[in-house]
């Protein structure tokens, strides 16, 4: 396994109390394997993300849990052993393409310090490095499109920019959150298919973050559902898309266009996501599930459920049919 | 960019002639300066003599009129005073005033910028809140009152610095200024200091705030995902974000104090055209009155400009048309 993560807690002290973000996450990704991160807006994919690297500003703090990279333990690492790392063995690539390159570099300095970062190469190699990669991800004349700054770039072309910039030191995990959310269909498309074929090439292992089932059902091999900082139910993709068993999955399913079958209507998950400071007792989801019992305000545990698979709940689809 | 500078300069020349006008005919309300020049016991002969070697017994619109002639050739008239051209005086008395003003702006860089660096990154810390609370205190002292206490403490108590005046002048390069000199040094700190302080506040909370808001942004972030060291997030992607409000302070700076070194040359005895400007209005000099203001907005106008044009050059978003309004 490239990375193994184990009952993560991330959580953020804040005026209206303590903010668990990522309460207990487990999950795991190998080489080549692609991992589909899903779940509602603030459920904690990108804290997610973010403490896998160790970039949790404070007063923030990752209070629990191991980060197994190729079998070392991340959390706590020296801030330069982890700078070693990030970049050149984990990279990431961030939601908001028009946010995540400074505004007042070229792209060229930014992908040539990227690369010195890591490694002694001369400049000269350095920006060899940045142009192959630009021309890697689909940038027309890279020479040309180093020179420029990234507002003369679209939002697609940067996001495209900063996936160029992780491949730069072949890393061994990319975490990709939302790396398409921003984008039009057809450039979502093809970014998709290049992320996809260069796991398969290249052994690396992705980790997928979206809030779009759809996204990540056509990509991952495996899902990992999260809500209200916590994992519901992880499964292999074809199972999990085809056989849900947290009605959280279900619903979200059933909000999808492609989901619900023709001439059906798409319903949508009643209520809304609940804020992180003020969760119930038990299974968070049982206020919007239809499922929900009195049983529900105690925690369940996410268990194992079949080949390969586990579900947070206590009524899980498929025990009623 | 041509047309950008093209269109500025004009602009330029509009506000010298408006400004040339209010001087003209305000210093003219202010007082008559014949009073001043002419002995109370002169006889009518005399004092007509002198009137008309002024220039004063023409109408106030003709002596505009022949004022601007000699202007758009370089020629402010003659000082009243001094008999002087009065453009002769003002570029006497500017290099120690850009002395000044260069090494007021030199301080508020090389003390602003770290200290503002540094409770910027760690606004919690103790050396944090220091700094904050002594920007406070330099904002809220007057000019006056610190000048006289730097004069007090380090002049008169101590003995260091001397506070009354100008050090010798060395040539260096064609250039001559007390600032080739030990004791021209000497000379300038103190009002150099007392110029500097209020900037060095403006600076320390500028870059304070730039730091705080830069820091949290995606792109810091990402710059950290990418493994490069603290040292050139600060020192590149932190600090290039934050020059902006830099530059705009030290070319407000640069300008103010240019123009109105009034108080600190009063204080410190500066021979800068601060103090040439006091005396002339005291004495109703016209001449030298109108051509300091001229010269000064002139120089204000142009450091404006050399401030937009940085602005394009440091942040490429910044096109030089936009900033025009
Ligand atoms: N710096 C922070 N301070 C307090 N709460 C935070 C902070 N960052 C994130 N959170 C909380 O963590 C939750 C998860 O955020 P995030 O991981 O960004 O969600 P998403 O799944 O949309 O990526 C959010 O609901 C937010 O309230
Ligand atoms: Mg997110």
């Amino acid at each position: 396994m490239t990375l193994v993560v184990e009952d993560l807690q991330t959580q953020f002290p804040t005026r209206a109390g303590l903010i668990r973000a990522v309460d207990g996450v487990s999950l795991q990704v190998g080489p080549g394997e692609i991992l589909g991160l899903v779940g509602e807006s603030g459920s904690g994919k990108s804290i997610t993300g973010f403490s896998i690297l160790g970039l949790i500003d404070p007063p923030g703090r990752i209070a629990g849990g191991r980060v197994l990279f190729q079998g070392r333990d991340l959390v706590g690492l020296p801030e330069e052993e982890l700078r070693r790392l990030r970049g050149a063995r984990i990279a990431m690539v961030f939601q908001d393409p028009m946010m995540t390159l400074n505004p007042v570099l070229r792209i060229d300095t930014q992908m040539i310090e990227a690369v010195l970062a890591h490694e002694d190469a001369g400049r000269e190699a350095a920006r060899a490095r940045a142009r192959d990669a630009l021309a890697r991800v689909g940038i027309p004349s890279p020479d040309e499109r180093l020179l420029a700054y990234p507002h003369q770039f679209s939002g697609g072309m940067r996001q495209r920019v900063a996936i160029a910039i992780a491949l730069l030191h072949k890393p061994q995990l990319i975490i990709a959150d939302e790396p398409t959310t921003a984008l039009d269909v057809t450039i979502q498309g093809q970014i998709l298919f290049e992320m996809r074929k260069l796991a398969r090439e290249s052994g690396t292992a992705l980790i997928w973050i979206s809030h779009d089932l759809a996204v990540v059902s056509g990509l991952a091999d495996r899902i990992a559902v999260m809500y209200a900082g916590r994992i519901v139910e992880s499964g292999p993709a074809r199972a999990v898309l085809a056989a849900p068993l947290h009605p959280y999955t279900r619903g979200l399913l059933d909000s999808l266009p492609r989901g619900a079958g023709r001439g059906q209507r798409l319903v949508a998950i009643p209520g809304m996501a609940p804020s992180l400071g003020r969760l119930p007792p038990g299974c968070a989801f049982a206020p919007r599930c239809s499922r929900a019992t009195a049983a529900c305000e105690a925690m369940p545990a996410l268990a194992e459920a079949g080949a390969d698979r586990a579900v947070r709940c206590i009524h899980p689809l498929g025990d009623a049919a | 960019m041509t047309a950008y500078v093209i269109r500025r300069l004009l602009q330029a020349a509009l506000v010298l002639f408006v400004m040339s006008l209010l001087v003209f005919f305000g210093v003219y309300l202010i007082g008559d300066p014949v009073e001043i020049f002419v002995a109370a016991d002169a006889d009518q002969v005399e004092r007509a003599r002198a009137i008309a070697a002024l220039g004063l017994d023409k109408p106030i619109w003709e002596q505009y009129t022949s004022f601007v002639q000699g202007a758009l050739g370089g020629d402010f008239g003659r000082s009243f005073v001094f008999g002087l051209p009065a453009v002769t005086l003002i570029l006497q008395r500017l290099p120690a005033t850009l002395e000044l003003a260069f090494a007021a702006v030199f301080l508020t860089v090389v003390i602003g910028l770290p200290l503002g660096l540094w409770a910027g990154l760690r606004p919690d810390g103790f050396a944090g809140r220091t700094i904050l609370a002594g920007s406070i205190l330099g904002f809220s002292l007057p000019t006056f009152w610190v000048g006289i206490m730097l004069i007090l403490v380090f002049a008169v108590q101590l003995g260091w610095l001397p506070s009354n005046g100008r050090g010798p002048v060395a040539e260096f390069l064609g250039i001559k200024s007390s600032l080739f000199t030990v004791d021209g040094w000497r000379h300038l700190i103190l009002p150099a200091i007392n110029l500097a302080l209020l900037n060095i506040a403006l600076m320390i909370r500028l870059v304070r705030a730039g730091v705080r808001e830069v820091l949290p942004l995606d792109y810091i972030r990402f710059a950290r995902a990418k493994g490069l060291s603290w040292g050139r997030i600060v020192g590149v992607h932190v600090m290039k974000n934050i020059m902006l409000p830099v530059v705009t302070v030290l070319g407000l700076e640069l300008g103010a104090v240019i123009a109105f070194a009034v108080v600190t040359e009063s204080i410190f005895n500066w021979p800068g055209m601060g103090k040439l400007i006091i005396d002339s209005i005291q004495r109703l000099d016209r001449p030298v009155v109108v051509a300091y203001l001229m010269v000064t907005v002139a120089i204000v106008i142009f450091i404006n400009l050399v401030v937009d044009v940085v602005y394009s050059l440091l942040d490429p978003r910044i096109r030089l048309k936009d900033l025009d309004h």
